[in-house]
């Protein structure tokens, strides 16, 4: 337990310091938002009803930014053979890189959400369902983008490819987060509940596909 | 590559056996798809009346409905395959789901366009988020990304193992896309959706609709064979090639 403690606080602290991915993703999030009226245009209460779409494409978009680098870094410099061979096994490796990820990625967004949703006049009844939605929400983007990122570790160009095997996988994400926040009027409950039992699952199943991926490529 | 995986091999896991086998029965399975596919154009394009509600363009169902059929199927056969290749290392299993997907990305393609030429007549638009639509896009998203990712990792072996963990990752979540999709689907309820053919489907339609559909199962058969057997031989010219160079 310990070491796996070690590991979120050491891949918390990369993110946070080395130019980290952590400040770049929700300023990527903030800069795609901002930019979805300039391109359809003024009109507040059309920005008011397509602010639940766009704020989860964008969190979706800024969380694919930060999953070339996941495994990728380790890979080079070696010490992803180090930690597949430690004593503790790669699944729960895998899955104490993804709370690491998820902190310095899935959280930062969340608590800048509600600004965003501000400039497009979101109303305000919505918020609690928005944020709600992308806190049930975000793990399942760590969590697809980490098999992702495990499948393409050893690949020179894996970036691009990358976003091509994960973007269609994470469809339901997408369409429940956004419903949630469409329906808000009527509580959204059951694109919530839907978007919950697929966060739950993927989480849970992603760490053994992952460290299965990762085996593979570190080729033993 | 460690050399733990080598077990006694079933007799069709032996390349050079399936080889013979494929070599004997290939024009046989090719003229029997010939003979199916014409049978059944010409009965769809000529013999079966048109419909009372869409005219001519009921026609069109006969070569849509298969090939949406064949592009999930095929990525069944792609994950079952892959599942194959990754717990008991057949050594055709791997080639086989490799050689399954641009076939199959073809039938999702094939299926697209004659929806949407379907839906042009039917709906009045080329495009409309019609669920099952939007799902075969998705399908055909993820062929497009299998197919990538085999030919981004040089090394075969590893590629078809890296390949079928996301073949399998993806026959996990294909449901639950499609589900989801159907889901949206109902929540934006689009203003007008011509229900598309009625409940029972009259035998007129439902003979060709089976020749059809067995005539494209047993081309994709045929083409499948024949890719497996090229890619065979492509890794063992590689093999050769290699050897040449370091021996």
């Amino acid at each position: 337990m310990t070491a796996l403690w070690a590991l979120v606080v050491r891949d918390v602290r990369l993110a946070l310091r080395a130019g980290g991915g952590t400040l770049l993703a929700a300023a990527f999030f903030a800069t795609v938002a901002a930019l979805v009226p300039l391109g359809v245009g003024p009109d507040l209460q059309l920005l008011a009803r397509i602010a639940g779409g766009v704020l989860w494409v964008a969190a979706l978009l800024a969380t694919l930014l930060t999953l070339d680098r996941l495994f990728q870094v380790d890979f080079e410099d070696g010490s992803l053979d180090v930690l597949a061979l430690s004593p503790v096994t790669l699944e729960a490796i895998c899955a104490a890189k993804m709370a690491a990820h998820w902190l310095t990625t899935g959280l930062p967004l969340i608590l800048l959400a509600p600004v965003l949703a501000l400039l497009f006049n979101m109303n305000t009844e919505a918020y609690g369902v928005l944020l709600l939605s992308l806190g049930i929400g975000t793990p399942a983007l760590t969590a697809i983008g980490h098999i992702g990122a495990g499948i393409t570790v050893s690949l020179k160009r894996g970036g691009l490819i990358l976003s091509l095997l994960v973007l269609p996988l994470e469809v339901p994400i997408i369409i429940f987060g956004a419903a949630a926040v469409m329906n808000a009027a009527d509580g959204g409950q059951t694109a919530l509940l839907l978007l919950a039992a697929f966060s739950l699952g993927a989480v849970i199943l992603s760490p053994f596909a992952t460290a299965a991926a990762v085996r593979l490529n570190l080729g033993s | 590559m460690k050399n733990d995986r080598s077990r006694p091999a079933p007799s069709l896991a032996n390349p050079k056996r399936f080889l013979e086998i494929v070599h004997v029965i290939l024009p046989w399975v090719g003229t029997l798809a010939g003979l199916l596919l014409l049978g059944g154009f010409y009965w769809a394009l000529f013999e079966v009346p048109p419909d009372y509600q869409q005219g001519e363009s009921v026609r069109i169902m006969f070569v849509h409905v298969p090939a949406a059929w064949m592009s999930l199927f095929v990525y069944g056969l792609i994950a079952v395959s892959s599942f194959v290749g990754l717990v008991f290392a057949h050594p055709l299993a791997d080639v086989a789901a490799k050689t399954a997907a641009p076939l199959g990305a073809v039938f999702t393609a094939l299926a697209l366009v004659t929806g949407s030429l379907w839906g042009k007549p039917m709906w009045g638009a080329y495009w409309v988020w019609d669920a099952r639509l939007t799902s075969e896009l998705i399908l055909l998203l993820i062929y497009f990304g299998y197919i990538a990712l085999w030919y981004a990792i040089e090394d075969p072996a590893r590629a078809g193992r890296v390949a079928a963990v996301f073949a399998l990752v993806g026959a996990v979540d294909l449901p639950i896309i499609h589900f989801s999709v159907n889901w949206w689907h109902s929540l934006h309820q689009p203003a007008s959706v011509l229900r598309m053919g009625a409940p029972t489907m009259s035998a007129a339609y439902l003979w060709p609709l089976g020749i059809m559909a067995l005539g494209y199962t047993v081309f994709f058969i045929w083409l499948w064979l024949l890719r497996i057997r090229t890619e065979v031989r492509k890794r063992r010219l590689r093999s050769i090639l290699l050897q040449g160079s370091t021996g």
